[in-house]
């Protein structure tokens, strides 16, 4: 570990389909399973085959929230992947390239960082070891374990994991890649020059031979959580049409859809995959779709639909930078202003915007809970960056959802009341939920003004128009109650208050890390809309300064809190080059 | 057993007087008292137009859904709990133009549900524009010197694209209509019917006499709804002879009978439970 930081980046870049994230995804979890934590982040262009992609990984011995930009190992397996990153390798850094492939000159190098360069012939050790060319990702990962001195047991278990299903063969050539891609690195390089070490534990198994280290961790990416969220809370129907960065959700659910229970339906756009969710949470199901920004933009018809028959319905969007396609394969934080006001008339909307893929897993039966308590769509707001970037995580609970459907009649209930009214005016603004098929509960889910029973009104009654508006409006108190409080990170006494929320969360607090307590502390928003203004209030009081920071152009959360509360901030930090904060540039700016 | 007339709400129909949408609804009604079932029994999705305010006179529940926005609905409840007999209603521009992919896919998805097309040619309750169904040269609202376009043939599209049960009738036959309408009900598999009815205030072309000079019925003539290609050549048939009764059944299974997530209950009699996550956390690991 280098004496300033006790973070390790590695990248590998690369063309697409090189399998740069596969073999990184690996490295990932063999450090979690070797006790350390880890968080990824990954490029690539919108297409199949060529062009650049890169993958990096942050390793410490604690949790990291964000991947950093300073790269300390870098393997190249294309020219242009070295051509884009060479400025990101700090000082002392080590580079191996797929000299069978390309050259790269000493004199390319950045200067004045003594970074060590090395070939990494990988045809060449392939057809030397007789192996396939299928493994060069596990002769590369191996390459990368000399020079950390990682217990290459931890990738050894890790084959054997993921191989399980090809057999002891395929499983036994990988094996022996790593140790091949080991033994050359050790012998072509000079592992012990390098200052960074990835001490794994535990070191011994039990009987004394090298440990396979433990399975307490999850590396997991806020898609991924918000799918295992949505089997927790119940949830046993998911319609969706793919757009990344959104459709890992639907492949999730998609591959586990057997064994979960849940009938997950690709249609054929999102305005069905929006009004498929709605018509079976009408029938009686917990129900959600998933799309980015724009997919999202052909559903806003089917959120008013939601809003005005009361139906609940979870919607997923994991935002990308737009307008239109934008840019497909990057992240951003752009649809929220859109979200928060998406529809058209009056209505509640309730958007939850989860830091991580953590927040993400808990804030999903929480958005299924508030959507069939109050009758109302949710949306779970996430972005590339989460949705895509791998976090290990200590295991994630799996118990104690707690289910709240709010008011839903049973058939005994149901028989007991004379003259059942759906859109009752009830006190709380909430009526009762009967279900299609229950006998005594025949009514209108009406997507045209109605009364009680659903029958459509014209504003000629006026007053029931007024009644049924108002009384949806009642349940805006108590939902506001019930959202999730933002969080408050640091020191009460800081010279700046940082307000962001959603995905900048983890380079906010890596930059803490590194940062004296005085300079900043730190307000994180995993409820954006609707605003509980009293609260936040109280939360700034003591601020003497506000800074936002938001991964967008105009500051649009910021824009959404002056509404509400009439604040002023003193400066803003907004990025929207598709690319994640990384903590460096933020302790650049905070410091 | 319930009678047509508890198909009845309270509401007294705010179609025109002698609209054609009478004669559908009647025989809907009687289909269902024949078939033997309960207004709880059935969950009917509306489109918006004028046989989309009809939800506010049929007892049974009704989910009054967006212009176009049927068939996904409809589909989606049947996922949820195939227990229910879902059908759809809308009018030819909810059905064919605003909701017209969901109308294709809806076909090839064959779910088991029943899709009612008031098919007036006309844009009814937003006052008389053209339709997808209205013909060449028609002159409407929005068409003054004649419709240029060639009208959608639904069924012509219906039987390529997958659909089970393709038929049409008319409604001023309401004997037809019910028959038509039980055995839409009773298949299982995407029921398309498209019922010629008049609006009679709109469309002056398209008229109760204009329709009977021309319809005759595939039953009295033996009809073979087995022959595919032969449906297809008879769907076309519009003009001076207009097809009505079952063109064409099939035999593909339903979509929602091969998912084995409902194989034992329905996904609303599962309940919602907490799901257990801990065999797909392994693969984090
Ligand atoms: C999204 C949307 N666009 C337009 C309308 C206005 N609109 C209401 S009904 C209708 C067409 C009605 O024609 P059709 O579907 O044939 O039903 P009909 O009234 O003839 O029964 C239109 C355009 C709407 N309600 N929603
Ligand atoms: S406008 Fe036409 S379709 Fe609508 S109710 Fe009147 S006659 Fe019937
Ligand atoms: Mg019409």
């Amino acid at each position: 570990m280098p004496k300033n930081s006790n973070i390790f980046t590695l990248k590998i870049g690369g063309e697409a389909g090189q399998g740069q994230q596969v073999a990184g995804l690996t490295f990932a979890k063999a450090c979690a399973r070797g006790g350390l934590y880890t968080y990824d982040y990954s490029e690539y262009p919108s297409r199949i085959r060529g062009g650049l992609v890169t993958y990096q990984i942050s390793v410490g011995p604690e949790p990291v929230y964000a991947a950093y930009y300073d790269v300390n190992l870098m393997i190249c397996l294309s020219k242009l992947s070295f051509d884009h990153c060479k400025n990101e390798l700090v000082s002392g850094a080590v580079v191996f390239y797929d000299s069978d492939k390309f050259k790269i000159e000493q004199s390319e190098l950045p200067k004045d960082k003594n970074i060590k360069l090395y070939p990494l012939p990988l045809a060449t050790i392939v057809k030397e070891a007789t192996l396939k060319p299928i493994t060069t990702n596990s002769i590369a990962i191996g390459a990368v374990a000399a020079m950390l001195d990682f217990n290459i047991e931890l990738l050894n278990s890790m084959m054997r994991d993921i191989f399980a299903s090809k057999g002891k063969e395929v499983i036994d050539m990988n094996i022996k890649a790593i140790k091949t891609g080991f033994d050359y690195a050790t012998q072509n390089s000079n592992p012990k020059e390098f200052k960074y070490d990835l001490k794994t534990k535990p070191e011994k198994s039990a009987k004394g031979g090298p440990a396979s280290g433990g399975k307490d961790k999850v590396v997991i990416t806020a898609n991924e959580a918000v799918v295992l969220g949505s089997i927790a809370a119940g949830c046993k129907f998911m319609s969706a049409y793919p757009m990344t960065p959104a459709s890992s959700i639907l492949h999730y659910a998609a591959k586990w859809a057997e064994r979960s229970g849940m009938i997950v339906k690709q249609p054929e756009d999102e305005i069905s995959a929006i009004h498929m969710a709605i018509g079976a949470g009408y029938a009686g199901v917990r129900s959600m779709t998933c799309t980015s920004g724009g997919g999202f933009a052909l559903m806003a018809e089917g959120v008013a639909l939601a809003a005005l028959t009361e139906t609940p319905v979870v919607i997923a969007e994991s935002q990308r930078p737009g307008p239109a396609t934008g840019l497909p394969t990057w992240g951003g934080q752009e649809d929220l202003r859109f979200i928060a006001n998406v529809g058209h008339g009056d209505f509640i909307r309730i958007v939850l915007a989860p830091g991580d893929a953590k927040e993400a897993m808990f804030l999903t039966p929480w958005a299924f809970n508030l959507a069939e308590k109050y009758q109302v769509p949710v949306v779970i707001l996430l972005d590339k960056f989460i949705s895509e970037g791998h976090e290990s995580v200590d295991e994630l609970v799996t118990t104690n959802v707690k289910i709240d459907r709010g008011k839903i009649l049973t058939q005994e209930q149901l028989d007991k009341i004379k003259d059942y009214k759906r859109y009752e005016l009830t006190a709380d603004g909430i009526s009762s939920r009967a279900f299609p098929g229950m006998k005594g509960g025949v009514h209108i889910a009406n997507s045209d003004e109605h009364d009680e029973h659903g029958f459509t009104i014209e504003a000629f009654d006026a007053e029931m128009r007024i009644k049924q508006q108002d009384r949806r409006y009642k349940k805006l108190p108590s939902i506001i109650k019930e959202l999730p409080k933002p969080r408050f990170y640091g020191s009460k006494s800081a010279k700046t208050t940082l307000i962001g929320w959603g995905s900048v969360k983890g380079a906010v607090l890596e930059a803490m890390k590194a940062l004296p307590a005085d300079k900043f502390n730190f307000i994180h928003f995993t409820a954006v809309a609707p605003i509980d203004a009293e609260e936040v209030k109280k939360l700034i009081k003591g601020s003497k300064k506000l800074w936002l920071i938001e991964s967008n152009k105009t500051g649009q959360f910021g824009d959404l809190l002056k509404e509400n509360l009439n604040i002023e901030f003193d400066n803003k930090i907004l990025k929207y080059t598709g690319i994640p904060f990384f903590p460096e540039e933020l302790i650049e700016k905070l410091k | 057993m319930a009678k047509p007339q508890d198909f009845n709400t309270h509401v007294t129909p705010t179609w025109c007087p002698g609209c054609g949408n009478f004669g559908l609804w009647q025989g809907f009604k009687e289909s269902l008292s024949e078939l033997g079932l309960e207004p709880h029994q059935i969950a009917m999705v509306f489109d918006i137009g004028c046989c989309g305010n009809g939800v506010n006179w049929h007892n049974l529940y009704g989910f009054h859904s967006l212009h176009g926005r049927t068939v996904p609905v409809a589909e989606a409840i049947k996922m949820a709990n195939h227990n229910l007999k879902v059908i759809a209603a809308s009018g030819d521009g909810g059905g064919y133009g605003e909701g017209g992919n969901h109308f294709l896919h809806g076909c090839r998805m064959n779910f088991d549900i029943t899709l009612l097309i008031h098919n007036n040619q006309i844009y009814g309750l937003t006052t008389g524009q053209a339709s997808p169904t209205t013909d060449t040269g028609m002159e409407t609202k929005t068409t003054p010197s004649g419709q240029l376009e060639q009208p959608f043939h639904p069924l012509q599209v219906a039987i390529p694209q997958g659909a089970s049960f393709v038929a049409r009738t008319f409604a001023g036959d309401i004997k037809h209509c019910k028959e038509i309408f039980k055995q839409a009900i009773e298949h299982k598999g995407f029921s398309l019917v498209d019922v010629l009815q008049p609006c009679i205030t709109w469309n002056k072309v398209n008229t109760f006499q204009w329709y009977k000079e021309r319809i005759y019925k595939l039953e009295d003539e033996n009809w073979n709804t087995k022959d595919k290609d032969a449906a297809l050549i008879k769907a076309g048939e519009w003009g001076e002879k207009i097809p009505i009764g079952v063109l064409y059944v099939g035999d593909q299974s339903s979509y929602e009978s091969q998912l084995p997530q409902i194989k034992d209950k329905s996904l609303v009699e599962q309940g919602v439970t907490s799901g257990d996550i801990s065999e797909f956390l392994e693969e984090f690991k």
